[in-house]
């Protein structure tokens, strides 16, 4: 897909050949999403336990539990349980929770928009805090910014979510009352479960950036700048930096895309009605038709942000194009 | 005829581990208005932190200047010239262009955005007037289309169009000295020659002064009109560059020149000079050149030569020439 040859970044090239290529990579989706949805369906199943029996209570007796069995349709073979729940899916129908009997979208309706805020924030933090970090740490290399940034990057790597997001709550929440303890009611319940889930990553691009950019602070084009009579503040950001973010936004996608899976541990802490909180339940309870759901929904999502970081890299290095 | 620029007993170190480890020993030597001036040497002579220390281009290095004076435009002494003062000065007054041009481009930015930077920044124009400026360097430097060009990447040009954008991009602002460091060492011979001929070109058209750093005799001989010859961070000879070529004084000058393959010549193996560059951080004592010198003597391991001014304003730091002239100049 991606193609290195004499030519301009597409950015420049105009809208069309964006929109082109977007497209065709959505046309590429289809097939991935197919082995994708087999892989989650069989290995769903694969969960050991029963999840009639769950549904059908403790003190069942066992023919209570087949007729459940059957209702559910989970006497058939595997394979044609498949048939169906894909020609449901390809009519928009995600199935029905076997827990709450909801169907799943109602289900994911007041979910997933908090996650994707949550990711989003966390991402904004990681992004600017971890560029800001970095870069100064290379600057002032070996100097005591470059010391203080790295130490609190490897706090923020070593620190665990849970006790990050329960001292914040501490002092945030409890002590100075800035920030709700929990929930996602309006922007300020964000904060605290955003800083929490974004630190180590926060941390991996600055550690990223900072060597990255040592790397480039070497090159010859780094000297002419200088030898123009260029400022600092203009050699470092515009021509140093923007040559040092490919490694830096591949981890910032990578990173993006297991954020979108949902954080069991801070949306527990922040008892946060996220995603992830709502896998982690369906998954105890074997709600088959929820966790597929959800793990197809985390896989679109990770394949739309690979498209995204691959659009980004031409605009970062105009050798790469995308041919449509 | 004026000088423009004059070095002074310029040292210049950089710090390894701790340990100070001085590059320049005092290097003198003077540019004159308008004039070429060839600063040749093998590798690790210290030509290219000489070009540096007249730029004070030393940030992201250990690199600072010891002591000695650098006199530009008469009695203005870069070396106490701020980071503000310089930065007035680089891309100016004093221009420079590199020995690799493939890499010494921003390759995410295009050829006008970057050629654009000296021009806004020291000229001042205004956006559309720095692009008209811009083309019209351009097309002085012989870069067909211009316009075009202006809105490409550096990938999509050969090393000698890139050479030629630095080129553009160190006289847009008419410098009065052009640094060129190697500018043709990388480039194949033909685009060297073409290369070079618009340097020429250029310099006398603008009437501009260049210090040409080349360990290339054949480039010294095409383009100079005086050479300053460094060893192991000293100027060893100086000289015009056909008193240079015609009667060598130093050995190592003598090397360098019988070193050139010359055409029509039937030889097993080329001429060169024994041995190699010393470390500077284990130079020899008394004369660095000595222990590959064809005509030592014992005093060359005891004491340093000085520098000694002979005739025709040449001068050459070698106790060969001792008796000859007394004259010493420190």
């Amino acid at each position: 897909m991606l193609k290195s040859y004499r030519a301009k970044g597409f950015f420049r090239k105009g809208l069309l050949t964006v929109l082109q290529y977007i497209i065709k990579r959505i046309f590429e989706m289809i097939p991935i999403l197919f082995i994708v949805s087999i892989l989650i369906f069989f290995f769903t199943h694969l969960i050991p336990g029963d999840p009639a029996r769950l549904v059908a209570g403790k003190d069942a007796t066992f023919e209570e539990v087949a007729t459940i069995r059957e209702e559910l349709g989970l006497d058939k073979p595997i394979w044609e349980q498949y048939v169906t729940y894909m020609g449901n899916l390809f009519q928009g129908d995600l199935g029905t929770s076997l827990k709450t009997g909801l169907p799943i979208m109602d289900m994911f309706v007041d979910r997933f928009m908090p996650s994707i805020y949550l990711t989003l924030f966390s991402m904004v933090w990681a992004l600017v805090i971890g560029l800001l970090i970095g870069t100064l740490s290379a600057v002032f290399k070996n100097k005591w910014p470059d010391y203080l940034g790295m130490v609190s990057a490897v706090s923020g790597i070593s620190l665990p979510g849970f006790w990050l997001g329960l001292i914040l709550i501490q002092i945030f929440s409890v002590q100075l009352g800035w920030f709700p303890t929990g929930g996602a009611d309006g922007w300020k319940s964000y904060v605290l479960p955003s800083l929490t889930l974004g630190a180590g990553i926060m941390s991996m691009l600055a550690r990223f950036t900072r060597s990255s950019l040592l790397e480039t602070l070497k090159a010859d084009f780094i000297r002419t700048g200088r030898a123009k009579g260029l400022k600092e503040s203009i050699v470092i950001p515009k021509h140093a930096l923007r040559n040092s973010l490919i490694p830096v936004v591949t981890i910032a996608g990578l990173q993006f895309g297991f954020l979108l899976g949902g954080s069991v541990v801070v949306e527990t802490v922040f008892s946060f009605p996220g995603m992830g909180r709502l896998l982690i339940d369906s998954i105890s309870f074997r709600d088959y038709p929820v966790i597929q759901a959800e793990l197809l929904l985390f896989s679109i999502e990770f394949i739309m942000v690979n498209l995204v970081v691959d659009i980004l890299y031409s605009y970062l290095n105009p050798k790469i194009r995308y041919t449509a | 005829m004026e000088k423009l620029l004059q070095v002074e007993k310029l040292e210049t170190q950089f710090t390894k581990d701790k340990q100070k480890i001085k590059i320049l020993h005092g290097v003198n030597f003077h540019i004159h208005q308008g004039e070429v001036l060839g600063l040749v040497g093998e590798s690790g002579s210290g030509k290219s932190i000489t070009s540096l220390s007249i730029m004070k281009l030393f940030k992201g290095t250990s690199g600072e200047i010891n002591s000695g004076r650098i006199l530009f435009n008469g009695d203005e002494d870069l070396i106490n010239k701020s980071e503000t003062e310089m930065r007035k000065i680089r891309g100016k007054q004093i221009a420079m262009i590199f020995q690799e041009p493939m890499t010494s481009l921003n390759p995410v930015m295009k050829i006008g955005e970057q050629l654009l930077e000296p021009i806004r920044l020291h000229l001042g124009l205004e956006e559309k007037k720095a692009k008209e400026h811009a083309v019209s360097i351009l097309k002085k430097v012989g870069i067909p289309r211009a316009e075009e060009i202006m809105n490409e990447f550096p990938h999509q040009l050969s090393g000698g169009m890139r050479q030629r954008i630095m080129i553009a991009m160190a006289i847009s602002c008419n410098p009065q000295l052009l640094i060129a460091d190697e500018p043709s060492t990388a480039l194949d011979v033909t685009i060297q020659a073409q290369i070079l001929d618009l340097m020429k070109q250029l310099q006398q058209k603008e009437k501009m002064s260049v210090l040409l750093i080349t360990h290339d005799l054949g480039v010294v001989a095409e383009m100079c009109e005086r050479v300053v010859v460094m060893y192991a961070g000293r100027v060893v000879e100086e000289a015009d560059v056909f008193d240079l070529f015609e009667s060598p004084k130093h050995p190592y000058t003598k090397g360098l020149i019988a070193s050139v393959p010359k055409l029509g010549q039937k030889k097993e193996k080329l001429d060169s000079i024994k041995g190699n560059v010393p470390n500077p951080s284990e130079l020899p004592k008394g004369c660095k050149f000595a222990p590959r010198c064809n005509d030592v003597m014992p005093i060359c391991y005891e004491q340093e030569p000085p520098e000694l001014n002979l005739e025709n304003a040449r001068s050459c730091s070698c106790w060969l020439y001792k008796e000859e002239r007394g004259g010493i100049r420190v």
